[in-house]
Parts: C-alpha cells; structure tokens; sequence
C-alpha cells in the first residue's frame, strides 16, 4: 500500500465535475509531478489532497490514516503541506509571522524560522517585512518555508514557477532539490514540462479530469507525455 | 474649555471599551453585533443582580461575569453566528438585531421597567474626583476606565501580534480558507475572538453600570455610541477605536457647550463627517450611494 494513496477520487465545483475518478499512489519520498493543461483537474485534486475541497467520492488515505473527511486544518498537524497556487500568503503580516503560522499544528521536527531563511537567504534582509510588500520571488520562498514550517510528511506545491522570472525560478528548484535530497514526499504541479520530467520520479497528466498518462518519469518519453498532455494519447488509469 | 477637552478624552475610553468589542468583532469574523449594546447591559444586569443579592461588590463580580460573557461569546458564535454566517453576509446582522431584541426584552420581563445602576455599590468611586490646578476636576472612575480601556486595547495589540493564538485569529480574519491550509482551526479562532469581545462587552457594561444608570432598554444608545467610535477611528483598528472614542466624547463635550442638546448632536455630526470623508476616499460619493441601482439590459 502506498504511503499516500488516492482512490476513485470525485470532486466537483457546483455541476463541474473537476476531478472524474481518479486513483494513484505515491512512496515515502518519492516525488510525483501532476503536468496537464490549465482546467485538467491538477489544482483541484492537489487542494482535495490538502482538504481545501470536499470530495463527492473516493478516499485519500495517509498510511493507514483515511483522511477523507478531515478538516484542512487537521491534515497539517497529520503531515499534509499545501504551498498553494499564486501564495496566498497573509499580506498584513510580515515573513516571519507568515513562518510561524506554518508551525499552528505543532508537529515536531527540524524546520524552523532560521533554518528557512537559511533555505531562502534572500529572505533574511525581509523577516519583518509585510509579505504584500514583497517580490513574487521573495512570497514564494515564504509560501514554501510556510509550509515546511509545518515539518510535514508531504509537500504539495502548486505552480511554484508560476510569474517567476527564470532566474528565480532556478533559485526556487535549487532549494526543492535540498528538499527532494533529504527524502521530503512531494507532489508537484508544474507547467514546465522539461522540469518536471527532470525533478520527479513518477508524472501523472491529467486530462478533463482524469489521468491521461501515468508513469516513470526516467523512462517516459516526451513526446508521449506531450500527447498524453493534448489528448492524442489516452491510457487506462493504473495505480501509480 | 481645557476641563471640557480632559472630560471629553476621559469619556472616550468609556467609548472606546465599548466600541473595541463591536470593532473586534467586525475585523476579525466580518459580522456587525447588533446585539453588542444589549449585551453589555446584560452584563450590568449581571453584576447588579450579584451585587444586590449576594452583596458582591462589581469589581470582584467581575470575576464571574466576564468568565460568563466569555463563554456567552464562545457559545454565539458557534452555534448561532458562524450557522447563519453560511447564509450570507445579510443573516447575521438580521440574527444579532433579533437578539438584541431577545436580550431586551428578557431582561425587562425579569427586572422591570426601573433604572439600575451599579453606583451605590462601589462607595463614592462614581462621584469622587482628584482636583487639578485651574479648578478641574477628574473622576476617578473616568480615569479608572481611561486606563482600563488603554491597558486593554494594550493587551490585545500584544495578543494579537506576539502569541500563536493571536497570529491564528489575525490570519482567519485575512483569509480564512487559507488559515485552515496551514493548519490554523478557524473554527476555535473564530469562538475564541467572539469570547474575547464578549469579555470587552462586559466590561463595558460595568463601566456603564457605575456611571450612569440602565434599564432594559439601554443597549441601543450603547451601540450607537460603540458604532460611531468604530467607524470614526476604522473599524478594524484596536488604537483607532481609543481615537475615535475620544474624537466622539470630545465632539459630544464640547457640543453640549454649544447648546444642551448638542452632546448627541455634536456626536452624530462627527460621524457623519468622518463617515462621508471615508466614503469619499473610497470613491463613493453620497450621489452614487443614493442613486437606484441600474437595470441590466434581458
């Protein structure tokens, strides 16, 4: 049994149904990248992992832990990190206040304030700075120590690239690598093809809805990828 | 005129007290408590029943009645506001005016029509006074709750800026989706603040009870006042309620110099200038505020 397994997931928004069955699992410290075009699923399915939205049907279990129908609030404290799609940081309070609401859930472990401006040095000139205040380079180091900040088993990280300037974007994958090194589970969502073949062990496109591909990242080429992506290539489901 | 403006800043912590609950409410769980006045006489009503029946003096009953208000606070918000706050921003106002009435009523049912007051139970602390040089006088229970209302708004700028607990209703009130993502119970951060104002509620009933006299009905005024206070400071800012408490007492000070009834009227003018000049600032002018609203074309 995986260590986070996700089965016959259904969520809807309103008569869309954004997530249609799907079902995959994922290894401690592996990392899974979810690719697909814009209204696959990918945000919704990350943020029904996270508890954001209640599924109508299917189960997301933790270990041996259903966490179906626990509070969002509640998955953090059981190991489950969103940083989520465009921050969502609390822009009246500052990077360090932004930090140590990461650590609400009390659970244990290493990550503290130091440690993440350790991570993301070009946040320590900023520790008291209102987070509206800052660049999309800087809210995005802060949303990612946020969530680390809650020394969580799994790492959900939605669009972590998203209106980054290239460079930055370099700079945010760099510490992701630190984080992949160190054994840290994650489950990405990444427009950027290339980059999330290179950086995960398994992908997962969605299309509509559904898992269109699911596979080895080392081994799946591109090219199926890409069609899988638009389409033109549809594989049965399979338990990843 | 000097004994007027130091009257007029020393009720406006009087204000402020009562207008840092409705305030506190407002930032942090988006709701308007019209029930906020009726409530702080609640309170007095309280302290006066324990001060009659069981000779406790109003500032020890206020060790069991703000425990109480707290747990009132708790309990409205669980299982009163945060239900009819699914239906809408529109149902809880209705919710909290349906309660004022409630409360009001209630208490005219148990205790009557007469005016109380807390005053002939804490000595002669209503009307005793220090003098300063140029002849002026300053109540001791105004600056008893000057200071009171200082140390309190004090105390909860510490709160929420310096604890963990703090943080997590300050994060709710920006966004409470995001708060539950990383692991903040908006839920219990939305009950403990309402506990928290509700402790505010009722110490602002105490301070109405021992300088002025209140009946079943009282709560109305109060809520007018905490209101005005709220929106002239900005609603939302725990010093701008002490400031808009004081700009409200001294308007009121020193309208009644103009004419006896320009306390009220020197008041609500304030309010009505700051109000419009914010509403200004927004961009919304009175013009725009009046005119029906438009017709979408089938």
């Amino acid at each position: 049994m995986s260590f986070l397994a996700v089965e016959d997931l259904v969520v809807r928004h309103g008569l869309l149904q954004a997530v249609r069955g799907v079902t995959f699992g994922v290894e401690r410290g592996e990392t899974l990248a979810l690719v697909g075009a814009n209204g696959a699923g990918k945000t919704t399915l990350l943020r029904a992992i996270a508890g954001a939205h209640q599924p109508a049907a299917g189960r997301v279990l933790l270990g041996d832990a259903d966490l179906t129908n626990v509070p969002s609030h509640k998955r953090v404290g059981m190991g489950i990190a969103l940083v989520p799609e465009g921050r969502k940081l609390f822009v009246r309070m500052s990077v360090e206040e932004n930090l140590l609401l990461g650590r609400t859930a009390g659970r244990p472990g290493d990550w503290s304030v130091d440690k993440v401006l350790e991570m993301f040095p070009n946040l320590k000139p900023r520790r008291h700075a209102k987070t509206g205040h800052l660049s999309g380079g800087e809210q995005q180091a802060t949303a990612i120590g946020r969530a680390l900040m809650s020394n969580p088993d799994v790492l959900l990280l939605d669009e972590v690239s998203l209106g980054l300037s290239p460079a930055i974007v370099e700079r945010v994958y760099d510490a992701l690598q630190g984080l992949i090194a160190s054994g840290t589970t994650i489950i990405l969502v990444e427009q950027d093809l290339s980059r999330a073949l290179s950086v995960s062990d398994k992908v997962i496109c969605m299309l509509e809805g559904r898992i269109a591909l699911a596979a080895d990242s080392k081994s799946v080429s591109r090219d199926d990828v890409t069609k899988a992506y638009f389409g033109l290539h549809r594989q049965k489901a399979e338990p990843a | 005129m000097s004994n007027q403006i130091i009257q007029g800043i020393l009720l406006g912590g009087y204000y402020a007290l009562i207008a840092c609950g409705l305030s506190f409410m407002f930032s942090v769980m988006r709701i308007i408590n019209l029930a906020h006045g009726s409530l702080a006489v609640l309170a007095a009503y309280a302290l006066w029943f324990l001060a009659l029946r069981l000779h406790v003096s109003p500032f020890v009953g206020l060790l069991v009645v703000l425990p109480l208000m707290a747990a009132i606070g708790w309990a409205l918000q669980r299982f009163l506001l945060e239900r009819s706050a699914r239906g809408g921003a529109l149902l809880p106002i209705l919710t909290t005016f349906g309660l004022a009435i409630v409360i009001d009523n209630m208490l005219f049912e148990q205790f009557g029509a007469n005016t109380r007051s807390l005053a002939p139970y804490i000595g002669s602390l209503s009307y005793d006074s220090w003098e300063w040089p140029g002849s002026i006088y300053v109540g001791k229970l105004a600056v008893i709750m000057f200071a009171t209302a200082v140390v309190l708004l004090g105390g909860l700028q510490l709160f929420l800026s310096r604890t963990g607990l703090g943080r997590a209703i300050r994060a709710t009130s920006e966004d409470p989706d995001t708060s539950g993502l990383v692991g903040v119970d908006a839920r219990r951060a939305n009950a403990v603040a309402a506990a928290i104002a509700m402790v505010t509620v009722g110490l602002a009933g105490a301070f109405l009870g021992m300088r002025a006299t209140f009946d079943p009905y009282a709560g109305a005024p109060q809520l007018l006042f905490a209101f005005e206070a709220a929106v002239i400071g900005g609603a939302g800012s725990l010093w701008g309620t002490l400031i808009g408490g004081i700009v409200l007492a001294l308007a009121q000070t020193l309208g009644a110099q103009v004419h006896p009834q320009g306390f009220l009227i020197g008041g609500h003018a304030v309010f009505l200038i700051v109000l419009f000049v914010r509403l200004s600032m927004a961009g919304l002018s009175l013009r725009s505020l009046l005119k029906p609203p438009s017709r979408s074309a089938p």
